[in-house]
């Protein structure tokens, strides 16, 4: 169950020929591939691509309907390797996940699949995480590209571009017995556009139908000797294949005045943010017609090299924008034109920054540096050499607050770090490693734990230089994702087999939680077409380790603190495994809400927990944010002459989970926190026993007030 | 971004009728909502409009940014950017004040032309939170920079209004939004886009229409303000006679003094009774004698207020009793806001330790406890431990009525004899310096401030107060003695640890030294 349900948006995969497809890029590229006659799709969730799979998973229907095989990969991995299904079948399909470390995790399959080749359509759809909001730089699937030879699709960022390089990547494909990488930018995911729709295809052959008729080529093997004959085939059958279909179907687009004496080279994906530049630089305007001469790759790999030549013809020099390095792009295109006999220079890096997102402000400013140089007549004066010393944006920056990401209102992990900080401060300092999730989030304040994150499932296995052991024992955190995708064997396994005398800490939130509450083998949900419920606690015992305890409620911070102590001291040999389970907050809100509103409406009884401050009692000392960072756990200032600091207060967003009446119980903090349960509905015997309560009750409050003086706040 | 290159005013080519539009919101707050909406209003309206986001990790609680641009919808599909540039908005969409404040870090606020809407409550960033004094951004001085930044401003506290409607501040913003009239939308339109929206229309709507009228109106601050409230006190007759006298008393004080005094008798008066209410107005008076005019009364006023403070300790018998007044219960009741048949229950969280339990017992019985760590240690294994006490329940409250009625003994116990010495000192301290060092004496009452907290917390505060004492005895005769001291002050709230203490505390003694 994902955190976003595309239950409404996939009825939208059904529409045909003759009607427009209204919606995000991530669902336009679902009906693409349902449009191309696609017979199998898988990945593996991770931003920006997680919809992608969201949306898939929504769309079982739709998808068996048209015997379209969908399937969750464990890994990226596992996903390219399914796309072994088209090496011997005319079948088409497509897998998608994370660009930046998922083509890393990719790589083995790739390396083998782009080897022998595919006969179908073999397509991988990858998300770059480049700039703003990414979790992890990419580091482009371009050199992927080139090592395995495989082709690399960069469609301009708008729908109509993006499905149709769904269906040019198949062609192309199919046409040179290559895979190929179509990649979208974060942004390009989550655009809101339009295309015209056509028919969904049914594929021509199932993968059900294939397995009735098995068919295998040894020469497509990837294993010596059929490896050579690849390795010549590549570059002697399939790339020249594809630079002849790409030229010959126009996949890349010329834009603009014909013979101007400059032009630009753009990745397609990067267009828009150009043409945006050249509109500023009164040298285009909104609808693309530009004064400048543009070659739009659509394709960044390979290049076409006739193509590139023809639209040097005439020109004194090119500027390619081509984000990230190294720049291949920029090195390629220059050997070309150092083999040609064109007096045309490329130039590229220099003006633009060598890293870094291609932002607005970074286009504009590289684009004008450019045009300055190397046609200064097509600039107005004022744009030639603005004046710099204008400073509109006035000096801010130190008043606004940095807010990072971090863990929700509720989230069950925040409780095992506070825990984690408790015994840090009882025994010393810990090494600790991460991993990748949520519960990387350790890292920032207010809990500052943890050096390292080496990638998904690596946690444990990133502090096996720590195995032997020392004065204190080193900690790893590990999510449930991580493990089920590399953590079992990679960390776990690893840490049975070399004896490890460290402590790992499986974060089990029920669900992929960072990537957006996608279901993973050990998840509870019931899933008509998955087998959940898989025990964390028996897979790692089946690999060996002996001593693994389970704390089924993480908001128990002093028992999360007691198992890491006794993790930490204990005789016992081999990895210590604490596997620290509450369900994602998110998810679990998600969930219930809807049940519980049903449950007051129909007259059920419903407890709703809430947690609260009393403000007399509160200090303003903030100690519990500091073992904290709930969002709902925030600052509040009295109308007391008598206070200097805000005190605490839990806002309306708190969902009772108890983490900080825990937290000021194990830590000793203070007695200012309080748990307000409303029972809706309660039981007749219930209600007349509270209604007695709050009579002796009431009748004491009064007794005492009678004697004392009282203060009582009303109206002015 | 320094370096950027900035475009003179008035040289950008607009299309025609194309518009630029930034929601920043805070993750989870339903930036993702407010834009689909708009994009729907621009549809509606015959415009194409592009939206992009960058949700991926931002969406738990870090800040978010969604981009739209819309212009009339022609034959050609036009070529739109996918994320805002400096000084080429129109309008910016803020749910927070310091996101409004980061859009204008950002450059997105151009004063020839953008409008920007945003609420000016505001969500703390955990690196507010964590301050053990006072980390708050200055909300006022971002506001006032936003608005001198801005074409144009709406501002006013939209997640109040939200929350009084019952919605989300994604629908208020919709509202200021529409009201603003920086879009050129009809107001039906805007309507209809909520209710094909299809959830909670009735409650968006409201907050939807409260908000634009706002926007439209210019809203009263006074809207967002609470109401005034004033304290009336009930009891015996006779107490409540000696009380106006006390208040008389009050009166009589110079004017900043009698404030400050005025909320810290009533504190007193709460913590224990009038007769230690009449003794802190004596002192407090004794004070205002050695004072003077001159320095605004400075000196007595900081005196009142910590000194107020300062008798007011946190014992088990205070927590007790505050947890059982009627106040109390209607503070939680409104809180967790039940309904009329629904019942509440409260569970107080508590964790007594052996220093707690003993500090009640009689002075010279205590001081023996404390003398011997064996006897110590066992008490604190038979008290030591998490409590949840039901205090809606007969059992829980009676003990913790009982407990809050045991007033009459606090001046007997061990606790009040600590406190009253480690007061005595302090005050005493403070009134040796005055005639001496006027500055140097009222920073002394202030340090008071560093003492707050239970447990850990508490003595950590405590050893701040000391190490702040002997800097300021070090200090002495200095003619910038109470400056130091403040600056030592402020280093102590900035840190838990006292590590930014001790550090300034160095830096001080480099100059004595050196001196």
């Amino acid at each position: 169950m994902a955190e976003r349900s595309f239950a409404k948006e996939v009825q939208d995969l059904w529409i045909g020929e003759g009607e427009t497809f209204r919606g995000e890029g991530i669902l336009g590229i679902t009906k693409a591939l349902l449009e191309c006659g696609v017979g199998y799709v898988g990945g593996y969730q991770g931003a920006p691509i997680s919809h992608l799979m969201d949306v898939l998973a929504d769309a079982q229907d739709i998808l068996g309907e048209l015997d379209v095989r969908f399937e969750a990969n464990a890994s990226e991995a596992a996903a390219t390797a399914m796309l072994a299904a088209s090496v011997h079948y005319p079948i088409r399909g497509a897998v998608a996940f994370k660009g930046p470390v998922g083509v890393n995790v990719a790589s083995d399959a790739l390396a083998n699949l782009a080897s022998g080749g595919v006969t179908g359509g073999a397509m991988l759809i990858v998300g770059e995480d480049y700039g703003e909001g990414s979790a992890i730089m990419q580091e482009r699937s371009h050199a992927f590209a080139m090592k395995s030879q495989v082709w690399l699709l960069d469609p301009r960022p708008n729908l109509v571009s993006m499905t149709k390089a769904v269906r040019d990547g198949f062609e192309l494909s199919e046409a040179t017995n290559t895979p190929v990488i179509l990649e979208l930018r974060i942004r390009a995911c989550h655009v809101h556009g339009t295309f015209e729709a056509r028919d969904n295809q049914r594929p021509p052959l199932s993968v059900r139908e294939a397995l009735s008729a098995p068919r295998r080529d040894p020469s497509r093997l990837a294993l010596p000797p059929f490896a050579y004959a690849h390795e010549h085939e590549k570059v002697e059958s399939r790339w020249p294949r594809a630079i002849e279909h790409i030229m010959d179907n126009g996949l890349n687009e010329r834009m603009g005045p014909k013979n101007a004496k400059i032009g630009v080279v753009v990745q397609g994906g990067l267009y828009n943010t150009l043409n945006r530049a050249l509109e500023r630089l009164e040298l285009a305007d909104a609808y693309g017609n530009s004064d400048v001469e543009i070659y739009c790759l659509n394709v960044t790999y390979p290049l076409a090299e006739p193509e590139f030549l023809r639209f040097c013809e005439g020109k004194d020099a090119v500027l390619v924008v081509e984000e990230g390095q190294p720049n291949y792009i920029e090195q390629a295109l220059g050997g070309m034109l150092h083999r040609s006999d064109l007096p045309t220079r490329a130039y590229g890096k220099g003006y633009l920054p060598m890293a870094g997102e291609y932002q607005a402000p970074v286009m504009l400013e590289g684009l004008r540096g450019f045009l300055a140089d190397h046609a200064p007549d097509m600039l107005s004066p004022a744009l030639r050499a603005p004046n710099r010393s204008e400073t509109e944006v006035p000096e801010i920056a130190d008043a606004v607050p940095a807010r990072p990401p971090g863990f929700c209102t509720g989230c069950p992990e925040r409780p095992i770090f506070a825990g984690m900080k408790l015994i840090d401060e009882e025994i010393g300092p810990h090494q600790i490693a991460c991993d990748i999730g949520c519960h990387l989030f350790s890292v920032l304040p207010p809990f500052d734990l943890g050096g390292t994150t080496m990638g998904f499932g690596l946690g444990p296995a990133s502090n096996a230089a720590f195995d032997g052991g020392g004065e204190r024992r080193a900690i790893s955190v590990m999510g449930d994702g991580g493990f089920w995708h590399n953590g079992l064997a990679s960390s776990v396994g690893n840490a049975v087999f070399n004896k490890s005398d460290n402590v790992i800490v499986i974060v089990d939130n029920y669900y992929a939680a960072a990537t957006g509450g996608q279901d993973i083998p050990s998840s509870r949900s019931k899933n008509p077409t998955k087998q959940t419920g898989n025990s964390i606690e028996g897979a790692v015992r089946g690999i060996g380790v002996n001593w693994v305890r389970t704390i089924d409620r993480t908001y128990d911070v002093a028992k999360v603190r007691d198992t890491l102590r006794e993790a930490l001291t204990t005789d016992a040999e081999g990895p210590k495994v604490i596997i620290a389970s509450s369900e994602c907050m998110l998810n679990r809100q998600r969930r219930e809400r809807p049940e519980k509103a049903r449950a007051i409406a129909e007259g059920r009884r419903v407890l709703r927990p809430k947690f609260g401050v009393d403000e007399d009692v509160c200090t303003g000392d903030h100690a519990c944010m500091r073992l904290s960072g709930c969002p709902s756990l925030t600052l509040k200032e009295l109308d007391d002459p008598l206070r200097d600091d805000p005190v605490a207060s839990i806002d309306e967003s708190c969902v009772g989970c108890g983490n900080c009446g825990e937290v000021a119980d194990a830590a000793v903090l203070c007695p200012s926190f309080y748990q307000a349960d409303v029972i809706e509905n309660p039981g007749r015997w219930e209600a007349a026993r509270d209604r007695m309560t709050r009579r002796i009750i009431v009748w004491l409050q009064n007794r005492r007030a009678a004697k004392r003086l009282m203060f009582e706040e009303v109206a002015a | 971004m320094n370096d950027q290159f900035i475009l003179p005013v008035g040289s950008f080519t607009h299309a025609e009728g194309l518009l630029k539009l930034s929601v920043h919101a805070v993750g989870g707050q339903g930036g993702g909502v407010l834009t689909n909406w708009i994009v729907a209003l621009a549809e509606a309206n015959g415009y194409y409009a592009q939206s992009t986001s960058v949700p991926g990790l931002a969406q738990r609680t870090g800040s978010t940014i969604y981009y739209v641009e819309m212009m009339p919808a022609t034959e050609t599909t036009p070529v739109l950017a996918l994320m805002p540039a400096p000084g080429d908005v129109d309008v910016v969409v803020a749910s927070e004040m310091m996101e409004a404040g980061r859009a204008v870090e950002r450059g997105f606020v151009s004063a020839g032309r953008t409008t920007v809407i945003t609420s000016t409550h505001r969500v703390y960033a955990t690196s507010e939170k964590l301050i053990p004094g006072d980390g708050r951004a200055d909300r006022e001085r971002v506001l006032e920079l936003t608005r001198a930044s801005a074409k144009r401003t709406v501002a006013f506290d939209m997640h109040d209004f939200a929350k009084r409607s019952k919605s989300h501040v994604s629908a208020s913003l919709f509202g200021a939004l529409a009201g603003s009239g920086a879009l050129p939308f009809p107001v039906e339109s805007y309507v209809s886009v909520i209710e094909a929206s299809g959830r909670g229309v009735a409650a968006s709507l409201d907050a939807f229409h409260k908000a634009r009228e706002a926007a439209q109106t210019g809203v009263d601050e006074a809207a967002n303000a609470p109401v005034a409230k004033r304290a009336e006190v009930r009891g015996p007759e006779k107490k409540r006679a000696e009380w106006q006298r006390l208040l008389t008393r009050v009166e009589a004080l110079p004017g900043p003094v009698a404030e400050m005094a005025k909320a810290g008798l009533r504190k007193v008066a709460e913590f224990q009774d009038e007769r230690l209410a009449g003794d802190y107005l004596t002192t407090v008076e004794e004070a205002v004698a050695g004072d003077d005019a001159d320095h605004m009364w400075l000196y007595s006023t900081t005196f009142a207020k910590y000194l107020a403070n300062a008798l007011c300790y946190d014992d088990l018998i205070r927590v007790a009793d505050l947890k059982t007044r009627a106040a109390r219960f209607a503070r939680v009741r409104d809180h967790a806001d039940p309904s009329d048949t629904a019942l509440l229950r409260t569970t107080e969280y508590m964790h007594p330790r052996a220093e707690e339990v003993v500090g009640m017992f009689p002075a010279a019985l205590g001081r023996k406890v404390e003398a011997s760590p064996k006897l110590f240690a066992w008490i604190d294994r038979r008290v030591n431990k998490g409590r949840r006490y039901r205090s809606d329940g007969i059992v829980a409250f009676v003990a913790l009525y009982m407990l809050g009625g045991l007033k009459p003994i606090r001046r007997f116990t061990l606790r009040d004899a600590q406190e009253r010495e480690h007061r005595e000192a302090w005050l005493s301290y403070a009134r040796h310096l005055l005639p001496r060092d006027y500055d140097l004496a009222v920073e002394v009452l202030a340090c008071r401030r560093l003492i707050k907290g239970y447990s850990d917390t508490h003595a950590r505060g405590l050893s701040k107060f000391d190490l702040a004492m002997q800097g300021a005895r070090k200090l002495e005769g200095r003619a910038d003695a109470a400056e130091w001291l403040r600056r030592l002050r402020t280093a102590a709230l900035s840190d838990p640890s006292d590590q930014p203490l001790r550090d300034a505390l160095k830096t001080v003694d480099s100059f004595l030294d050196a001196g």
